[in-house]
């Protein structure tokens, strides 16, 4: 097993975020917002789809080295499941479940008559005989056959984990949002297992412009998306809290000095400072080439630094949010009232201040995780982004730019992209929501 | 007084399943001053705004008839609906701060109003615009026509928006607690403008109010409300002698009384709990690129005084007059420029800030606004035992848990409350929390911050017999701040009136209230609405 820098930080998020889990789930006046979250049906399906989403991640951030083959490459435990995804790749576009190329060539017919037409796939419905007459139907089989064989192994588990949860967890059973959650579950799985079974006899999403499969590239874009989102925000985070409200609590030059960086470092056109420390990166790289001997741990070197340096340039804005709302804060008479009962003032900025924004930073973390990926896409497009070789929605999107002015046009790529990334982000934006209202004691007698 | 200009019947108003006011009747003849009163959601606003069809969408209204001068409101549609508001039922609202649009002029303000419901020429409308500022008796009203809310006082607003309701000359204006957020002196000068003004324009007054004492002086008839229900209607002198209605009697009970000083047993001093010597808070004014100091605004300007233990000091004094700034000054919320604060024998100026901290826990304070002097994100109990675990680190989690249920059972509230959080809170009951907070620490010294003035006056007596009684038990010292004159009554023992940051009159408070020297005391004491 083979630990790239960002899986290790991954693993440190996911240890931590099981820690904090747990520990909030021991606090005894955590169990009314816990509930409220368990209850909300919209909560609990983006929840869902968020931990769909985490576990291909996850599965795309173990790695390891290629045991057979030729380069014995570093892959993922996904890329050692989707092995036929990733090694049937086709000579160039194709569409989806289409059995033919998406360019005409040179296609020498049975009759050893030379055309000027569509070949056939290498592997995308090459089990078919005619595909023009058999292939729409044969879709629909094979699509109601991995529906079905889905359907079934949800079943088969539901079954006998039915026993095991009647007994000892009888309200995970019970009321609406179970009903609605377990059957969220029930067509989930049973399409991604349809997906799966599709994609063993067709290129579901099409290919791209070197013949890989578009769906591949969009699963292994889960995980960019997630790094970027979230060790983005990791990176934020504290820079934007500690500054921020440290700046509106203490006023005074505290205040003068972290208002200076922020408008320094926002004066600075954050592309140029990206632009540089990417290109820092590479050169650094190029000079210790013995530490970076592989293609996948130099672009996760890349990916690394790009989180680190959008997490630099995007503090400032939720900082400058936070000094206002803590100077507003400060002036609240609880806080007063504390300073009065002789709190120290650390702990003030903790237990007064810090809850009391909490809402605004959950707001804007959320916004900037989505505006985030879309700021992987645009440097992508300027080429200071992932490194091209990193399956990301960004280079999928700046990949389209060209296919979209093609003529007929190359449309999937952008659409499978765009489900993926809408998916993430919007199941992210609702679960936000969801918790946001739960922790705000003063909205938790109004229904939903 | 044959002559009904508004009549009610039946009228209900819900939101959602819940009916704030409840199949109420009642009139408003010609010419007079109606008095609603009744505590804060008892429905009195609700019942003005359901009147001229001002509420939000989700509320139901309905009734059985509502009549207008005969005319029938409840069929009016809404597009004419416009020409009865402003024209012929006016509002006053609350806050003179908020009703006004802060971008335009005053005068823009007024004229706005003709221009809907007049059809006068440009000339017209400057000298009817003039006119009303006369009216209401705003000074110098050339100049003051071409100025922004923000350059008025609070009392210029709030004539500046009578003036507005003036302009569509209305059969009825409708007051909806005009003068709660004005000092009392201002407050008597409003009210004698509204009274002059209903007597020479034969406008009917629809005055509504929690204050009983206020309205005592100005309404001809008065109706009580409670709990969305009218439970007693009445002329204003059968009201004030036989009250028949049980709620109306606890209101008047719950009065606090001018006269409640009289006799007061006031003991021998003993020694000084606190001794403040020409105290001083400054706040410079910048000015200039480089922020130079080019004066001060005097906020608190050499305050002295002294208190005994177990006694209560009212400082008492109008809006701005640096009361509450002294108050923060005196536990050093605020930062101070000067003088010496000696409590319990220790100069509270000169010690560090970590001692001070420890120290700190000996004068506590209770704040005014019930509803932010909380964190509203934490449990009550945590509130409360915030002071513990600050000056007490070693104490362990269950004898906290003790005292905080001890504390609770001390200010008259439920074990149970330390579970849950402050919104589930009335007003008065938050300040019995806010009351077991400042009481966790041990405090010598309690300064209460208008403690009373955002609540009802039945809590109000409340609050202020259980301060009284914590007095008793635990020999707690008050300082007192308000701008109520009758509460002082009712808990001072010595008053001090301050006035533009000075401390202009200090003594007992029965020589205070009864037997005042200075001028501006009298002033005051003179503009308190008496029954």
């Amino acid at each position: 097993m083979i630990i790239l820098w960002t899986d290790a930080l991954i693993y440190i998020l996911v240890v931590a975020s099981f820690l904090a889990g747990f520990f909030i789930s021991r606090k005894p006046h955590f169990q009314r917002p816990l509930k409220k979250i368990s209850a909300s049906k919209t909560g609990m399906v983006s929840l869902l789809f968020l931990i769909f989403f985490i576990v291909i991640g996850l599965l795309d951030s173990i790695h390891f080295k290629e045991t057979e083959g030729r380069t014995r490459e570093i892959i993922s435990l996904l890329d050692y499941v989707a092995k036929p995804l990733r090694m049937q790749n086709e000579k160039t576009y194709s569409a989806p479940f289409s059995a033919y190329l998406y360019s005409k060539e040179m296609v020498e017919e049975d009759d050893r008559k030379i055309v000027w037409g569509y070949p056939r796939l290498k592997f995308g419905g090459s089990h078919l005989q005619n595909p023009d007459q058999e292939g729409l139907a044969d879709v629909f089989n094979k699509a109601a056959v991995g529906f079905a064989k889905g359907a079934g192994l949800f079943i088969l588990f539901f079954v006998l984990l039915w026993s095991y949860l009647h007994d000892r967890h009888k309200y995970l059973l019970k009321g609406s949002t179970a009903k609605v959650v377990w059957a969220t579950a029930f067509l989930l799985i049973s399409t991604a297992y349809m997906l799966i079974y599709l994609s063993g006899y067709y290129h579901v999403l099409g290919t791209d412009k070197v013949g890989e499969d578009v769906f591949y590239q969009a699963i292994k874009s889960i995980r960019t998306g997630l790094v970027i989102g979230s060790l983005t925000t990791l990176i934020m985070l504290p820079l934007a809290i500690v500054f921020g409200i440290m700046a509106g609590f203490f006023r005074g030059w505290v205040d003068d000095v972290i208002q200076y960086i922020y408008t320094t470092l926002n004066s600075i056109p954050s592309v140029l400072l990206i632009a540089a420390s990417i290109l820092m990166v590479q050169v650094y790289m190029s000079n210790h080439a013995e530490d970076f001997n592989s293609l996948i741990v130099r672009s996760d070197m890349r990916l690394l630094f790009l989180c680190l340096i959008l997490g630099v340039t995007s503090w400032t804005g939720l900082c400058r949010m936070l000094r206002a709302e803590t100077l507003k804060l400060r002036e609240m008479e609880y806080v007063q009232a504390a300073q009065a009962l002789g709190v120290k003032q650390s702990t003030i900025l903790i237990r007064h201040i810090l809850p009391n924004v909490m809402h605004i930073i959950l707001i804007s973390v959320v916004l900037d995780f989505s505006s985030l990926v879309l700021a992987e896409a645009v440097l992508s497009y300027i080429n200071i982004g992932v490194d091209p070789t990193t399956y990301s929605w960004g280079n999928m999107i700046n990949g389209a730019r060209l296919e979209m002015a093609r003529d007929p046009v190359v449309w999937w790529s952008l659409l499978a992209s765009f489900v993926f990334m809408f998916g993430l982000v919007l199941a992210a934006n609702l679960f936000a929501d969801t918790v946001r209202n739960a922790f705000d004691p003063r909205r938790t007698e109004q229904g939903e | 007084m044959e002559d009904i200009l508004l009549q009610v019947r039946g009228l209900t108003v819900a939101f959602k399943d819940e009916k704030v006011v409840n199949d109420i009747a009642f009139d408003v003849y010609k010419g007079e001053t109606f008095a609603l009163v009744g505590e804060s959601g008892s429905g009195k606003s609700i019942t003005a705004l359901s009147v001229l069809r001002l509420l939000p969408r989700n509320a139901i209204i309905s009734a059985k008839e509502m009549t207008l001068n005969g005319e029938n409101l409840l069929s009016i549609t809404e597009h004419n609906f416009c020409k009865v508001r402003g024209k012929r039922i006016a509002l006053i609202f609350q806050d003179p701060m908020s009703s006004l649009n802060p971008v335009m002029t005053i005068g823009e303000q007024i004229a706005e109003v003709m221009e809907i419901h007049f059809n006068y020429t440009k000339p017209e409308l400057v000298q009817a615009t003039f006119e009303l500022l006369q009216k209401v008796e705003i000074p110098e009203p050339e100049r003051r026509v071409n100025e922004y809310p923000h350059q008025l006082s609070g009392g210029q607003r709030q004539r500046v928006m009578i003036a507005i309701a003036l302009a569509g000359k209305p059969d009825l204006l409708i007051a909806d607690e005009p003068t709660t957020a004005l000092d009392v002196t201002i407050q008597a000068q409003i009210l004698k403008l509204l009274k002059t003004i209903q007597q020479d324009t034969d406008m009917a007054l629809w005055l509504i109010s929690h204050d009983l004492a206020l309205v005592s002086n100005i309404a001809d008839r008065i109706a009580v409300m409670q709990q969305g229900h009218i439970v007693e209607t009445n002329s204003t002198a059968h009201f004030f002698k036989q009250a028949q209605h049980p709620y109306s009697l606890k209101l008047l009970a719950a009065l606090p009384s001018m006269d409640s000083c009289i006799n007061k047993v006031i003991e021998i001093p003993s020694k000084a709990l606190l001794q403040v010597d020409g105290f001083k808070v400054y706040y410079p004014i910048r000015k200039g690129i480089f922020k130079r100091v080019v004066d001060y605004v005097r906020a608190v300007d050499g305050v002295s005084f002294q208190l005994q233990r177990g006694k209560t000091l009212a400082l008492v004094g109008e809006s701005g007059c640096g009361k509450t700034t002294l108050g923060k000054g005196l536990i050093n919320l605020i930062a101070h420029t000067g003088g010496t604060v000696l409590f319990d024998g220790v100069d509270l100026t000169k010690m560090s800030k970590a001692a001070l901290r420890k120290k700190r826990s000996e004068i506590q304070i209770v704040f005014q606004d019930p509803f932010s002097s909380m964190n509203p994100r934490m449990l009550v109990g945590e509130i409360i035992e915030e002071g513990l675990k600050a000056l007490h680190s070693d104490m362990d989690s269950a004898t906290r848990q003790q005292r905080v249920a001890k504390l609770l059972n001390q200010v008259e509230l439920p074990e149970s409350s330390a579970m849950r959080y402050p919104h589930e809170f009335s007003g008065g009951q938050r300040q019995r929390i806010c009351i077991a907070r400042a009481l966790a620490v041990e405090p010598k010294l309690i300064i209460c911050d208008e403690p009373t003035s955002a609540l009802d006056v039945s809590v109000q007596a409340q609050i202020i017999n259980l301060l009284k009684k914590l007095q008793d038990t635990q020999r707690i010292s008050y300082l007192f701040i308000t701008h109520d004159l009758a509460v002082v009554a009712e808990i001072a023992d010595e008053v001090a009136v301050m006035y533009k940051g000075k401390i202009i009159e200090h003594g007992d408070v029965e020589q205070v209230l009864t037997n005042p020297v200075d001028e501006y005391t009298k002033k005051l004491l003179k503009a308190v609405p008496r029954i």
